[in-house]
Order: C-alpha cells, then structure tokens, then sequence
C-alpha cells in the first residue's frame, strides 16, 4: 500500500524527514518498507497488519505519527459540505469518532433517524426531508449507513491535484465522483459509494440479503448470481451493490448523470468477507470493512465526499444526510491493571508513562477505585482492535518501542523431556552420511500416476492442489527420489547416491495417518566406483549385479544395524516396482522393516533413467521402535587364530544362507567367522551349479588353538557341505 | 653377497676383533646404499629385528657359544658392539636418502577421496538452531504435517473468516465439506499448532522447540516453495516477560550468528501473540554495514539488518483453549516464536534460488559435506 509523506503531514506537523519518519512510524509497526520519489511525491511503501485497518489511510498514519511525536493532529475540513452533528441517542461511538472535527459538530442533524428504537426490531428505516428512505433489513449485517443526496451535479474530470494525489498512491482517477470516494477512502480510510440516483427505483435502498435467484452486475462487467447469503444493497426492485465489496454497474455514475446518492455505511467485516469470497472479489472497500471500519467516520466520510463533488461538479445537497442506525457497535470500556502491564512487559514503567501513552492514541483513562492502580479505558470508535487488557498492554509496549525494553533471561523451572525419536533419526541419518549419500528433501505431493505405481495405502487427497502432477500428498517417497535420480543423471551426474528422511501420508478412514520413512538410492556406476577392491565376489561376472546388490544391502544392513534388533530374514516378497530375484524384503520377528534392490526395468525406462538403480526403503517408523544398539565392549582374543578356506562347487538352487545355517548348526563355538570369499560360474564349472571359495576362522579366548581340533572342525564342516550337495574341489 | 654373521671356532681375541671388524665393515657398507622408505625398514630389521636380525644372531651365535672360560670377554665385546652396531644403524636411518627417481611418489597427485555424504543445508540450518534451544533447556517436539482447522487456526486465534487465515495461503484436503469446521483437515501453514498439541499434553512450565515441514499454496519459483521449513518456539511459565523473550532471542542469533550480532524488534501482528513482533538481526553477510567491498550488500537490502523471525508473547485467548490444563493467563505468561528456515539456509549460504534446496542436484548437495 502505497501513502503520500506530503498527504500525511497535512494532517501533523512532523518535525523530522521523511526518512525519520518512515523509520519511527516504522518502529511502532506502522512499517514503512521503502521510500520512493522526491519532495512533495515521496511514496512511502508501507506494510499495515490485518489488525489495523484504521491506519491504512493517511490520517490513520498521521494519527500514529501524532502519537508517537506527542504533537496535535489536525481535523480534516469539512467546511464546504454540512456535517451531521450527533445528537439525541447519546451514542458514545461517536462521540468518539475519529472526526476530531469541531466543523463536524458544528453541522446541523436535520434527517430523521429511527435508530434502534425503530418499529420492527429487525429493520431501521430512515428518511430524508425529499422522502427518500433508507432501510437496513439485515441489521447484523449493516450496523449504520449514512447517505447524502447531491443535486444537479455536472460529471467531469477531477481536478488536476485531486487526480496527481490518487496518481501517487497508485489510484487511477475516473471522474469527479467517483474519484471524491475514492480521495476520501485514501485520506481517512472510509470506503463510500456513490449511486446515480436518477437510477435507482423506488426511492428507497434497503440493506438486505439477496434473494435466491437475483442477480447483479457489478461495476467490473460481471453478471453474479446472487446467493441468500450476500449481503446487498438494493432499491425498492432489485440488487444495485455487493455491500462493501463493489457497485453495480446499472446504478453506476455516468457522464449523463445529474443527481447521486452517497452511501457511507458500516458493513459487518464477516458479512462483507463472505460476501467477497464467495464472488472472488477483493476490492480497498471489502479489504478494509473485513478489517472493521469505523463505525463512528460514516458521517465525516459522506460529508467529504458530497463536498468534494461539489467542489469540481457543482451541485447542491440535499437536505441533510440520512443516517440510519440499525444497532451500535460495543465497545465496552476495557480494564487495564498496571500491574499486569508489569507482569507481560517486565519493565517497571511509571504509571504516568503509561497513561501518557494511551492518551497519546486516543485512548480516555479513568481511574477505578481499589487498592491497586487500575483503570477503566474507553476505546475510540477507529479502534476495534482493542477489545481487552493485553491489547492496550501491546499498545503501551508499542509506544514505549520495543527495543526499549531490557533484554532478560527467564529463570525456568522443570526439566527437559528427551525425544527418543531425535536421536534415532539423528544415527540413521549420520549412518547414511557416512556411506556416502547425500541428504535430499523433497516435495511432499505427488501426481496420480506415482501413487498408483509406488503405494498401496489409501492417498491423501488436496481440495485445491498447484497442480494436476501435486494433487495428492505422497505415499511412499520413492517418486521423489526417483525424480531426483533423473534430475542428476539428465544433467550429466552419474555418481548418484541420495537419501531421504521425511514422513508419508496415509488416508485412513476419515482421518490420516503419517508415517516416518527413510528412501535411499544409487545408481550403478556409483556403485560400482565405491566398490571396495575386496569386495568383489563374483570373479566370473557370471551373474552380473550380484555385488551391486551386496553393496546396496550392505548399506540397509549398516542403517538397522545401528538399532537392537533380532536377527535379519530375508525373504524376495519385494513389491512389484523392484526387479524379481534382484531385490529382497528385510523382516524382524517376522515384521517387514525394509525392502530394497534394482528397480524394475519398467520403471526404469517409464522414467527415462539412463542407468540402472538401486533403491532401497526403510520403515523408520517401524526401526524407531527399537531402542539403539547398546554398545558393549568385548575383550580383545589374546591367542592367535587359523584360517581355512574351503572350495565346493554347488548346485544353484543351494544358497549361501542354506550353507551359513548349516554351519551354524555345528555349535563350533571357536567359529570366529564364516563367509564367501570368491564366486565363480561358467568356465570348467559346469552350467547349473556354482564354485564357491568360503573361509573359517577359528579362535578361541583362552588357549592357542591344537591342530587335531581345526582339523575335526574343517572335517565337519566339509561333511555339512556335503549333504547339502556340495562336491569339494582341490 | 650379503653379510651373514659366521659361527665361531675361535674365541681368542684375535679371531673376535677380526670377526667384529668384519661385522662393522659390512654395516658399513649397507649404512651407505640409498634407500625408500621400504629399503630403510628392511635394513632395520636386518640389522636390529628381535627376531633373526644380525645383533639376535651374534647373541646366539657369538655369546651362548662361547666357551666358558671366554664367556666373561666374549661378553664385554659383544655388548660394547651391540651399543654401536645400535648407534650407527639410527644413524645410518637419520640421514636423508639420496633421491631417487624410480622410488620416490609423485605427491602432487590428487589425493584418493572416498565419498561422504553432506547433510542437506535446510536440515544441517534446523539442527544447529534447535541444538541452540536445547542448550538452553528446551525439549524438542513434534507434530502432524495434516492438522485440523482447529489446530491450525481456532485455537491460535484465528476466527473462522477472519481475515488473518488469508495471509496463509492454505492447502486445504478434498472431501472435508461434511465434517464440523474445526475438524477439516488441512496442511499446516506453520508450525504453531504444536504449540497447542504440547500444552494439551503438558501442564506448565514448558520450553520447547518445534523444527518441522509446513505447506503453503505458493507456487514454486525463486524465493517461493509449496513445501518450507520452519522453527517453532514456546515457553511458558509463572514469570515470562516480553523482556524475556527479547533477552532469549537475542541470546539465540548471538549463538548461530556470533557473538558481535545484534537483534531489533518491531512490532508486528498475529493472532496468537500479543504484543508481537519480527526481529532484525545484524546482517551476518555484510556484518550490519549494509555493504560488501564497496558494493551494496544485497541479502540485507543494503539496510544492516535482516528479518529472521515472528515473535510475541502467547495471547490469552490461546491460553484459553488450554486453561483446563493449567493455563490459566492470570497466572501464566510465555513467548513463541517462529522463523523460516529455507530462508534463513538460503541467506547463509549466499543462494539465489530457493528450488535448489528440493531438486537433489548432487553437485549442489556436495558442496555442504
Ligand atoms: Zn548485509
């Protein structure tokens, strides 16, 4: 929102630059962001938070200014227009409005007003001298609207300054009336509307729901089906404005027009917020009336405007204005403890401070009697903001500026709460960095297809998604991963291992669930590079991949090992996205915990990998649940071991678990370790069956080993070997 | 041909200065070849190894051999040679080897690095800022990604249309029109909802730190993202102030940013916090004087300062929503805060695009081992 320095200082006699003014305006959250022009067209750039819709105008911020400055502000005239003056309700709103306008008191209130005390307690009707009445049907939704009627007005351009000061703060100037609405909105942030009256029929308006089955075109061309629950502004016959939101286009002013009606109402902020929504309008009049306007500016705003169109187009009130109050806004006088003021801020302001500060905004003090200070604050009508304690308590703080106030440690009690899952997530991560994959973080959508391909849970749906590829939020974080894969390998980056962390959404009734994941991945030529020389099985490369394989396994086995856990099973139930006899599922007592392997070339050629992947999927969920591996010292062997090796060919279908139980069924207790050293297919080795080179080690913790006893082990373990069909070889 | 030690006939003293000379002259002579590091460990162990080298042998070949009338001179000689043969062989392995061409390496060949993973910038920026909490006493909490209106909103204060819930940009799950308003799910826009989940569960006093995912209809593009990373703060007590508040932050920047950092703190507006407030922090690029060299600092706008995070004290009424488990505002007070992550990483790390934090570059990645 863009403000004229110049504007502003119309209303306070600042007694800095403007370049001091937008930083101390700025450091009572009246934010300037940046400053722009020169001299009588410096734009400030400002930044006004929902909650203040009374300064996002001039003198809104000319009132802040004054504030801060403890210097007067001024009224704004109104000596062209006669101003309704408040009289016989003894409505305290206005008495507070932000008027400060001796010319606005010294107006005459000749229009009839009906008020609350009106007839029907649902309608308030109010009439001018000519007749023409004002019915607010909906009071909830419409607490006060004011009118003025202006005769024999010649539509034309505004005046050159009216027109340059709309220009600065980026307002496009139309003509004289409409411009007179918009000037007064940006001078004192009062939205108003100007009809031609010639248009309207009936001689009346009537604030009032729609109808189902009205229809209204607004100024911007749009024909709206109106809904029961629009708030409007009709004549006697038919919808003429979205209340608070925008005109119609048929009542609009037009360079035929002669006579206007002039609303100035105030619109309930959810009623007028609504009603913009459900038409995908935001316009500055519904911006401001869903913030809260000032109930008590409706009289000055209609003054201003009639004033200025009479200004440049001529013309004559008539009458006076007709203000029609359908209810008052409460603003109940707040109560303000000096003590709790103490007790959030921390700082022992004076009492006196305190008081001048709230004077300062406005505010009025009444001291209430009782032991401790305290008083009673009434609110001005610009200010709905304020509705308790702890909001003057801000507006005190506010002023005093934050950065005034001591900065303290708190002395706290109670302890701290571990969260065990932090330092879990923390090893799997720190265990994968140290494998040597890079963490990645991706997005959490994904489209319809991956879904389909990459998870079997119910998905989680989004109502309004950025896209048709990002409307569901993932299952499984493997798309994302895989994308990340051909996010590399298409730019030339073949060495690729990634992991991610992050949780998955599962849609579960008429809830959700969600489910902490850990998803890595490796293309095979950075596999095969991080190879360790030893690592190397197959010698054959009769059954490519096999050491990939053992390489990304490795990997997952490193990850859960880092938790307690029984030991590991296997078994090929992976799903259907990895390639069969390639890829393996990881059980723990018989519950899946982990599934990796080559990616099925299906998927890979669907994504257009340019190389073979390896994945692998860990339900961290599920590994969190067990605690962290205890880690317990184990002495050192004081005596020296043996190794021997042994060489068997074996029929395919006998595998290298089969060979590892049997061994393990020999309760050699000396068994330090067992396992393949070399694989070989092909060659002198006869198709269907495989040569395989294992080693033993023996060593045992109290005594060197004898020769006799190494030898009665390798004996039955050769003999082990041999029932499961092994043939040794030389 | 090489030196070995002779068995001995002869123990007269004749024979032994003859077989010591001998010894020396071939150490000698073996003390002189140039050698890698390989060739120098081999004439160590030659010469000195406990097991089979040449002083072991004289000790079996020379002393225990010798007959017992020479025993006591054999002895003597044996030792006052073993000190020197121990003295020129050190000294010997002190002087530098000649260089030689075929065995010394080429050192200025690239090392052989072995590959390490590099924790993502955004995860590695959230650790350190909760490690900063957790030093300070805070305990790390946790919550849902899809939350409730209620969570998300209601119970931080934001009415149902208020205009407030328009700055959030939510993402909203289908099928939610049948449910009560405060039960419809939606993707959190902040990590504050923990804030209530963790007063739900916890009387006070509570300090926590709430790292975690948030979502906002915000297409992707330089500086936006759908998905970002926020920190969350809350600590509630019978004693916290507004003071307080600033004193931790302020604390907090020193810790992450250093100790010559300096906050400010203006005032600000949401619903959950009242008073409330954005703090500055020095610019930790150009050190608060708003330029680099002698050109404008870009990351601060040239100003010194940079917004890093949403602060204030809780607001009673979010207090009210918790009061049946000791929450009561007249007795409690507390601060929260909250700051955006991604941006914080990006600011640090000098990016200029915020999409490289979720495309899995490797050679983006790699550069943050
Ligand atoms: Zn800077």
């Amino acid at each position: 929102m863009k403000l004229s320095a110049q504007w502003i200082r119309e209303f306070v006699d600042v007694p800095v630059d403007n370049g001091r003014l937008a930083e101390d305006l700025t450091s009572i959250g009246i934010a300037v962001e940046g400053i722009s022009g020169e001299g009588a067209n410096t734009v400030f750039e400002m930044e006004i938070g929902t909650n203040r819709p009374d300064a996002m105008n001039h003198y809104g911020v000319a009132r802040e200014a004054a504030a801060f400055y403890g210097i007067a502000l001024k009224p704004i005239e109104t000596s062209g227009a006669k101003a309704p003056r408040e009289s016989e309700s003894g409505n305290a709103a206005l008495k507070r409005s932000s008027t400060q306008n001796p010319a606005a008191e010294a107006g005459s209130h000749s229009g009839s007003r009906s008020g609350t005390a009106g007839a029907a307690p649902s309608r308030s009707t109010s009439s001018a001298g000519s007749g023409f009445a004002i019915v607010i049907d909906d009071k909830d939704g419409c607490a006060r609207y004011t009118a003025q009627i202006v005769r024999g007005v010649k539509i034309a351009n505004s005046p050159e300054h009216l027109a340059s000061r709309l220009a600065l703060v980026d307002q496009r100037a139309i003509n004289n009336a409409a411009d007179a609405s918009n000037y007064t909105l940006w001078e004192m942030g009062h939205p108003t509307h100007a009809f031609d009256l010639d248009l309207l029929q009936g001689g009346k308006i009537v604030v009032r729901r729609a109808r189902d089955g009205e229809t209204l075109k607004t100024l911007d061309g749009v024909d709206r089906k109106l809904s029961s629950e629009d708030l409007i502004i009709a004549d006697a016959n038919r919808p003429v404005a979205l209340a608070g939101v925008m005109g119609g286009f048929d009542t609009m002013i037009t360079d035929k027009t002669k006579n206007i009606l002039i609303e100035s109402a105030w619109f309930d902020p959810v009623a007028v917020r609504k009603t913009a929504k459900r038409h995908g309008l935001h316009t500055d009049a519904s911006h401001r009336f869903e913030r809260g306007a000032d109930y008590g500016a409706t009289s000055l705003a209609c003054a201003l405007v009639s004033q200025r169109i009479m200004e440049s187009g001529g013309g004559e009130l008539e009458g006076s204005q007709i203000d029609a109050v359908a209810r008052e806004i409460d603003q109940a006088p707040v109560v303000l403890r000096i003590s709790q003021v103490h007790r959030m801020l921390g700082s022992k302001l004076e009492t006196h401070q305190i008081l001048a500060i709230l004077k300062r905004l406005g505010f009025e003090l009444v001291p209430e009697p009782g032991a401790q200070p305290e008083f009673s604050v009434q609110i001005p009508s610009w200010r709905l903001d304020i509705e308790r304690e702890i909001d003057l308590i801000e507006e005190v703080a506010r002023l005093h500026g934050y950065n005034n106030f001591a900065n303290t440690l708190p002395s706290f009690s109670g302890g701290v709460v571990e969260n065990p899952e932090t330092a879990k997530a923390a090893k799997a991560r720190s265990t994968l960095l140290a494998l040597g994959y890079n963490e990645a973080v991706s997005l959490s959508f994904v489209s319809n297809e991956d879904a389909e391909t990459f998870s079997s849970t119910p998905v989680v749906e989004l109502a309004n998604p950025l896209s048709e590829e990002a409307s569901l939020m993932r299952g499984s974080l493997l798309p994302g991963m895989l994308e990340m894969v051909a996010f590399n390998l298409n730019r030339g980056t073949d060495y690729v291992r990634l992991f991610e962390m992050g949780d998955i959404y599962e849609g579960s009734g008429f809830g959700t669930a969600e489910h902490a994941r850990i998803c890595f991945a490796a293309t095979a030529s950075a596999l095969n590079r991080d190879m360790p020389q030893g690592g190397v099985l197959d010698k054959s490369k009769g059954e490519a991949g096999l050491d990939l394989f053992r390489s990304i396994k490795g990997d997952v086995e490193r990850v859960l090992d880092a938790f307690e856990h029984n030991t590991l099973q296997y078994d090929d139930k992976s799903s259907e996205y990895y390639e069969p006899g390639r890829s393996a599922r990881v059980l723990v007592n018989g519950a899946p915990l982990a599934q990796f392997g080559l990616l099925h070339p299906q998927v890979v050629t669907r994504r257009k990998l340019r190389q073979d992947v390896y994945v692998a999927e860990i339900n961290a969920e599920e590994l969190y649940k067990h605690s962290l591996r205890l880690i317990r010292y184990e002495p050192l062997p004081k005596y020296p071991g043996v190794e021997r090796d042994f060489s068997f060919l074996f029929p395919d279908k006998v595998t290298f678990d089969q060979i590892e139980k049997a061994v393990q069924g020999l309760v050699i207790t000396e068994l330090r370790s067992f396992g393949p050293v070399e694989i070989f297919r092909g060659g002198s080795v006869l198709a269907g069956s495989y040569s395989i080179l294992l080693r033993a080690k023996f060593q045992s913790h109290d005594r060197t080993l004898r020769e006799d006893e190494v030898n009665d082990w390798t004996a039955r373990i050769v003999s082990e070997m041999q029932k499961l069909g092994g043939t040794q070889r030389a | 041909m090489a030196y070995t030690v002779p068995k001995l006939k002869d123990f007269s003293p004749a024979a032994l200065d003859g077989a010591v000379a001998e010894l020396l002259s071939a150490l000698e002579e073996e003390s002189a070849q140039p050698g890698n590091a390989d060739a120098r460990k081999a004439f160590r162990d030659r010469w000195l190894a406990r097991k089979d080298g040449i002083l072991t042998q004289i000790n079996e070949l020379w002393l225990k051999a010798a007959p017992k009338d020479a025993k006591r001179d054999v002895g003597q000689r044996v030792n006052k040679l073993k000190a020197e043969v121990e003295q020129k062989v050190e000294a010997a392995l002190e002087k530098k080897p000649a260089a030689s061409a075929d065995t010394s390496l080429d050192i200025s060949l690239p090392g052989i690095r072995r590959p390490i993973g590099a924790e993502h910038p955004i995860i590695r920026t959230m650790n350190e800022i909760v490690g900063v909490f957790k030093n300070l006493g805070y305990s790390v909490a946790e919550g849902p990604v899809i939350e409730t209106d209620y969570y998300n909103f209601e119970a931080l204060n934001f009415p149902p249309n208020h205009p407030a819930r328009d700055t959030q940009d939510t993402l909203f799950l289908a099928n939610q029109e049948t449910k009560p308003r405060r039960e419809q799910l939606l993707l959190r826009t902040h990590t504050s909802p923990v804030q209530i989940r963790t007063m739900e569960k916890m009387r006070p006093p509570v300090r926590i730190v709430i790292p975690g995912k948030v979502h906002r209809n915000d297409p992707p593009d330089a500086s936006h993202s759908p998905m970002f990373h926020q920190v969350e703060g809350l600590a509630v007590d019978t004693n916290i102030t507004f003071g307080d508040l600033k004193g931790t932050l302020d604390h907090a920047m020193k810790a992450l940013f250093g100790s010559s950092a300096k906050t400010a703190f203006r005032p600000s507006f949401f619903p959950f916090t009242e008073p409330s407030a954005e703090m500055y922090v020095s610019c930790f690029i150009c050190g608060g004087s708003g330029k680099r060299g002698s050109d404008p600092c870009r990351p601060c706008k040239q100003t010194g300062w940079i917004e890093i995070l949403g602060c204030g004290m809780v607001d009673p009424n979010v207090f009210e929503f918790v009061k049946h488990n000791g929450y009561d505002p007249e007795k409690v007070s507390g601060f929260a805060f909250g700051m955006g992550i991604d941006r914080i990483a990006m600011l640090k790390y000098g990016l200029d695009d915020l999409q490289l934090f979720f495309q899995g570059d490797v050679r983006f990645l790699e550069q943050f081992g």
